[in-house]
């Protein structure tokens, strides 16, 4: 069994953001980039399930779409442990472009199961896992928070509003992964770091397939207006506030 | 050219969201000159569909499909693409929630359209059509063109008031039918919350952060979230320790939220956590570092421990509902 971990490369999640003078462009100055959250989570959990010989997947490859800067987000993701990854060359346009692109690499490379995280920390779209899906007409599995392998027979713990759904799913498929799917990262190990610079990176140029979307401006929130503060030995006045002022409660 | 709105039922009733969505729909609609569709898949009963009406859904159509005994993503983006082609509809529009991120990006693909997700507002313009949506975990919003003919959208829970438009539609039932074989899932068991409010879907949330100092300490908290009939979160370091479930957990990787009211209880306010209910309308922060960030995002404030604090907001609020 092959699974396929999809990476996004993005700012470190403490970064402050800023944005080129004409709120096109994220202003990269001085950005530390990072795997995304999610997708570092879904590696983890793809690392674990190799690591258990009952689960019988035998190899684990990341994706990245991007261009040649994000090299080396990949090559942690190697040095986490991934056995090899594809690169395709293209900047990431949209949702609906790096979908394609992800569908022709299962297409030519027949992986089983395709993971990826629920959003990016950037652009926050949770759109390129079920894109994926639909353009290979394979199932997908959102929210899910536990992927269990038993003798090549997947079950997935999936988040509804309100509760979760078990259920027992069949290769090939998407699953869109969440919180709770692996604990905590895995950290690079010393060895892993030497190791990673001998494994490969296969980088393939991108297919024809048309953006439907682009970004015309970017806006930072407007500042909240200054915290009113409330004497701790009369908290009723915060009640009071909440009535009357906000009129929340 | 209609709006088409999916709006989920849960167990053959809608909520909240439901009608923020047909709200919202209809809003659109008069910006494009057109009509509402509504549609629901699995079955609710007739007084349950006209509510969608009291919004704005100048149609209502329960899609029942017999071969389909749960979320099947492929199968329900096929029917709900299948309904848009028919009814002409040029924006098909989904809640951010679980079952509008599954199937959004699908029904996308089969319609070939460009898509928007977490938009919190009407599109500044309909030609071009851009809309506003979160982005970098709520440190910015992005301006999105979408540039086909059909447009997917996801709409960010508690981004819009849901407005009376009464219609006096009246619900239309169809049966679907679709190869059972090409549902390849099966589900094993559905465990469901009871009892309480979820955490996505509550007006007012009270949440506890490692300046509870004791998972033995979470009593007031609970009872002043039971007070305000909200429901309880907590912080990553808080369901990381194993003090509160995992679900309770709000926050870039966690939970996102957007109630109207957040209290945030010995929280220092990391960027993280912020990223999670940066859209709360109202934020409340206790804690007893007054540098602490949270106060930054907050628009009241009580510089105090939590220990002391709480027992005396939970006896306010328990003297006001008393009266």
């Amino acid at each position: 069994m092959k699974i396929l971990v999809c990476i996004s490369n993005v700012p470190d999640t403490t970064t402050k953001i800023k944005f080129t003078g004409d709120n096109k462009f994220l202003d990269t100055t001085g950005i530390q980039w990072v795997i995304n959250p999610w997708d570092e989570l879904s590696l983890t959990r793809a690392l674990e399930l190799k690591d258990d010989p009952k689960s019988g997947v035998k190899s684990v490859t990341v994706l990245h779409v991007g261009g040649a800067g994000s090299e080396p987000t990949i090559r942690k993701a190697l040095a986490i442990g991934a056995d090899d990854a594809v690169r395709v060359n293209a900047e990431p346009s949209d949702a609906y472009f790096v979908a394609g692109q992800i569908a022709e690499i299962v297409n030519r490379e027949k992986y089983d199961i395709i993971l990826c995280g629920i959003e990016s920390s950037d652009y926050n779209g949770s759109e390129v896992g079920g894109m994926t899906a639909e353009f290979l007409d394979i199932p997908s599995f959102s929210s899910v928070s536990a992927i269990m392998i038993e003798g090549g027979a997947p079950v997935l713990t999936r988040e509804i509003d309100g509760g979760k759904e078990i259920i027992a799913a069949e290769c090939p498929f998407v699953a869109v992964v969440q919180k709770g799917i692996a604990k905590e990262p895995r950290i690079a190990s010393m060895r892993g770091i030497m190791s990673a610079r001998s494994k490969q990176i296969r980088v393939f140029e991108p297919v024809q397939v048309e953006a439907l979307t682009e970004i015309d401006a970017f806006e930072k929130p407007q500042p909240r207006a200054a915290c009113k503060f409330v004497d701790p030995e009369n908290p009723a006045e915060l009640i009071d506030l909440l009535q009357n002022e906000a009129k929340v409660i | 050219m209609s709006v088409l709105v999916f709006t989920e039922n849960w167990d053959g009733k809608f909520k909240r969201l439901s009608f923020e969505l047909v709200s919202y729909a209809s809003s659109l609609a008069g910006m494009l000159n057109t009509s509402v569709t509504a549609v629901t898949i699995g079955k609710a009963e007739g007084d349950e569909l006209k509510k969608l009406g009291e919004f704005g859904a100048d149609r209502i159509l329960n899609i029942t499909c017999p071969q389909l005994s749960f979320l099947d993503n492929r199968a329900y983006a096929t029917i709900i693409s299948e309904v848009a082609r028919k009814e002409n509809s040029g924006v098909i529009l989904f809640s951010n929630n679980n079952t509008g991120k599954a199937l959004a990006p699908r029904v996308a693909v089969r319609l070939k359209a460009g898509m928007a997700s977490g938009v919190n507002g009407l599109p500044s313009g309909v030609e071009p059509f851009v809309v506003r949506k979160r982005a970098f975990s709520g440190n910015a919003f992005a301006h999105v063109v979408i540039k086909t003919p059909y447009k997917v959208i996801t709409l960010a829970q508690n981004s819009f008031e849901p407005a009376s438009r009464p219609t006096g539609a009246v619900p239309e039932e169809m049966e679907v039918s679709i190869d059972g074989s090409s549902v390849k899932a099966r589900m094993l068991e559905t465990q469901k919350q009871s009892g309480r409010i979820v955490l996505t879907d509550a007006d007012i949330v009270v949440s506890g952060g490692r300046g509870m100092r004791s998972p033995d300490n979470w009593g007031p908290l609970v009872e002043l979230a039971t007070l305000l009939g909200g429901a309880t979160a907590c912080s990553r370091p808080v369901s990381d320790e194993g003090w509160r479930p995992h679900e309770e957990h709000t926050g870039q990787t966690g939970k996102i939220i957007a109630p109207n009211l957040y209290i945030a209880v010995g929280i220092s306010g990391a960027t993280q956590h912020l990223a999670g209910v940066s859209a709360s309308k109202y934020i409340v922060a206790i804690n007893t570092d007054k540098d602490a960030p949270i106060f930054e995002t907050a628009q009241y404030g009580i510089v105090g421990d939590a220990m002391k604090v709480l027992p005396k907001l939970v006896e306010t609020v328990r003297n006001i509902r008393k009266h």
